[in-house]
């Protein structure tokens, strides 16, 4: 853990990453050991352990789909207009911590997963865009792109984390799943404990001596000026972001496909991006911070139209595989943390939360439609076919992208 | 936060780490205790074979709800004809499941490696034919879909499908191609080549006949899910998706295959199984209570009488057998 570090105080720089960056990024990591502690057992709980039907599975898979977007932009302008990022925040945490334990009081009724799925899904979403709006203010501007890699380099770290303790408590618990849905909330009351005690709270941040992220000097927060974000250049950006990118799922499916992996090596597959995600957020950050962030995001969508093209060509085999999963790694690492440093520079301060609610809704609506559009244009067009068409938006993505992110938006 | 030193809320943050691991980790001991088996006794006579806890189980024909011997051998769905005992073995966080094929006595025949969760499960009643239904994760493209996959074993000839998918459709007299096929829910004929099926493409859920040799299946009818053949190989008794909406739960059901009719059963709590002919007349299924505990139940075939609890807290229903 990090808490060494911490001491060292949220008002202190470490490395020229704050303390509350570090604190924010220690949440993560231990939310995330939660989360992916459940994500990694759930299909073998809900099938082996419940023996749920696949239509029954199906059921559950979908019902938490987009039943968050409403409440995120719901969050981000709540937490502005009562000025406390921190404390919704908080509450994000708490409510996926709590939801922890409803999948252990839900048993083996179906809806009462889902409703808990959703519950889960929607403390993540009410606490995405108030935590990146406490990373802006707790770093200097020219120094965003940094402070992201590394939250994101901690946040992908739980992610690796988290399968691996599921796995320590299954042996533990000689199989039997509960103890995993347990541990899961204990580690998660610790991540919300870390918050509340480690992350300062929002008088205290803005106190702080570091100069709070740019943006153009402020207004009052009404839904007006909150519709007026709307029609900035980034919202754009982040949906054409969302509208070439085709669902995780599908590149390792092709790709498994193509090199004809064996079903059990599928997992791997994301493991192999995240560890690309993971190594890249800090380098790609700090380059962004140096050369300017269009330029990296520019590039990880030419990284992505380099997967797609890849999925879509003839070659195979293990070097298919490993430049395939380090160009999609790449991806999110030159976007996904930068993107949000071009936010906070972007917004007046006392709307950032719902500036950055707004993007990462954008993205995320857009990332549901192209996935569809692709599953049908696999379907009528065959696998190549349809990577060469998703190859070719990526491209034709990137001129537009130029001109969404290159001028002030 | 203010209030506090640094260094008391580091000592707050360790000791609530070191309560909290001790608290997971001790409950996680305590999942080890696991309910002791149920009380087993010699069982003789004709017997149905079942699972209780996930233990191979048997219980005589005339007394199914009376004493049951238990046995060690872990399945998550078990089936036996004739002088065949099929059982699926359970998953895993680190081992795949395997497909173990038994004699009579429960001794080890063939094994084959498998991947995905045991579904379903079905041994032809001259013990000579097997096929499996396992689910592959929810890593179908599709985020709210599934992928389920069948395959065949011939145990004379030692011949393996692995999967169905493989196979020609006819769909309403076309040939038919479609990345989204799916199959589950194998049911034999008693010629040992021909079987019934359900094939789920482009959202509907057919009832297919197929051919092993021919490596052929062709669409019967909409909305069938697990056929089960009658042992004179007239009829099929399925689940039928309520309103053709499998969200809305499954009614059992049989289906007359000369004339096409449809008999809903006595049964009007959804059933997700598919279900096993006791007899020319009586079919037997698992249904779950909200509590997770299987019970096994029968139900007249041709529509009358009313559900029977068959075997309390057992599932994977077999026929019986001497």
């Amino acid at each position: 853990m990090y808490l060494a570090t911490l001491d060292r105080g949220p008002g202190r720089t470490v490395g020229r990453v704050s303390g509350t960056v570090l604190a924010l990024g220690t949440v993560s990591l231990i939310t995330d050991v939660s989360a992916e502690m459940v994500t990694a057992i759930l299909p073998l709980y809900l099938v082996a352990g419940l023996q749920f039907s696949p239509a029954a599975y199906g059921v559950i898979d979908g019902v938490y789909t987009g039943a968050t977007v409403l409440l995120r932009l719901a969050g981000g302008y709540i937490a502005d207009r009562i000025a406390r990022l921190k404390a919704v925040a908080a509450a994000g945490y708490a409510i996926s911590a709590l939801a922890k334990l409803g999948l252990l009081a839900a048993g083996a009724s179906g809806p009462l997963i889902g409703l808990t799925l959703t519950v889960d899904r929607a403390g993540k979403g009410l606490r995405t865009a108030p935590r990146d709006a406490l990373i802006t203010m707790a770093t200097p501007p020219e120094h965003l792109g940094r402070a992201f890699g590394v939250h994101r380099t901690m946040d992908a770290a739980g992610a690796f984390l988290g399968p691996l303790v599921a796995l320590g408590v299954l042996a533990l618990s000689g199989q039997t799943y509960e103890p995993v849905f347990v541990a899961s909330f204990c580690v998660a009351l610790l991540g919300v404990l870390v918050l509340v005690l480690f992350v300062p709270g929002d008088r205290a941040a803005r106190a702080l001596p570091v100069p709070a992220g740019g943006g153009p000097p402020g207004g009052r927060v009404s839904l007006r000026a909150a519709g007026r974000l709307a029609r900035g250049r980034l919202l754009p950006a982040a949906c054409l972001l969302g509208l070439v990118t085709i669902g995780d799922g599908f590149v390792y499916l092709v790709l498994q496909r193509r090199v004809e992996l064996s079903i059990g090596w599928f997992p791997l597959l994301a493991v192999g991006t995240s560890l690309a995600y993971l190594t890249l957020s800090v380098p790609l950050g700090r380059l962004a911070d140096r050369i300017g962030r269009p330029t990296v995001v520019l590039g990880g969508l030419a990284a992505l139209a380099g997967v797609y093209l890849l999925l879509g060509s003839p070659l195979g085999g293990p070097p298919l595989v490993l430049l395939v999963l380090a160009l999609h790694g790449a991806f999110y690492a030159a976007t996904d943390g930068v993107l949000m440093a071009v936010a906070g520079t972007v917004f007046p301060a006392e709307l950032r939360t719902t500036g950055m609610a707004l993007v990462q809704s954008g993205q995320a609506a857009a990332y549901v439609v192209s996935s569809l559009l692709f599953g049908l244009a696999w379907q009528s067009w065959g696998t190549g076919a349809a990577c060469l068409a998703a190859a070719a938006a990526a491209v034709l993505a990137l001129p537009l992208m130029a001109v969404l992110l290159r001028r002030r938006v | 936060m203010s209030s506090l030193s640094r260094r008391a809320r580091l000592l707050v943050t360790v000791l609530a780490a070191i309560l909290l691991a001790g608290f997971a980790t001790g409950y996680a001991l305590l999942g080890r205790e696991r309910p002791a088996p149920a009380a087993s006794a010699q069982v003789s006579g004709p017997a149905l074979m079942v699972l209780t806890n996930g233990r191979l189980s048997t219980v005589a024909a005339t007394d199914p709800g009376g004493p049951r011997e238990v046995t060690e051998v872990a399945c998550d769905r078990v089936y036996a004809a004739a002088a065949t005992v099929a059982c699926l073995e359970p998953v895993g966080a680190l081992s795949a499941t395997r497909l173990v094929v038994m004699d009579e006595r429960l001794r080890e025949r063939k094994t084959v490696p498998l991947t995905g969760f045991p579904n379903r499960l079905r041994v032809s009643a001259s013990g000579r034919m097997v096929s499996w239904t396992l689910f592959l994760d929810g890593h179908s493209y599709a985020t709210t879909g599934f992928a389920t996959r069948s395959g065949v074993l011939d145990l004379r000839s030692g011949r393996l499908v692995n999967s169905l998918e493989d196979f020609a459709i006819t769909r309403d007299g076309l040939p038919y191609r479609n990345v989204d096929v799916n199959y589950w829910g194998v049911t034999f004929t008693s010629d040992d080549n021909r079987f019934y099926a359900t094939l789920s493409t482009g959202g509907h859920r057919y009832l297919v006949e197929g051919d092993l040799a021919a490596r052929t299946v062709r669409t019967l009818r909409d909305n069938v899910e697990c056929p089960s053949l009658s042992p004179d190989g007239t009829r099929i008794a399925y689940k039928s998706a309520v309103d053709g909406d499998p969200a809305k739960g499954w009614r059992l059901s049989v289906l007359d295959l000369a004339s096409g009719r449809s008999t809903p059963t006595a049964e009007t709590r959804s059933v997700d199984d598919q279900p096993a002919w006791l007899d020319g007349r009586t079919v037997a299924y698992a249904l779950q209570s909200s509590d997770g505990t299987n019970d096994t139940w029968s139900v007249p075939a041709d529509g009358t009488g009313a559900p029977h609890l068959l075997v309390p807290g057992a599932n994977s229903p077999s026929p019986p057998r001497h």
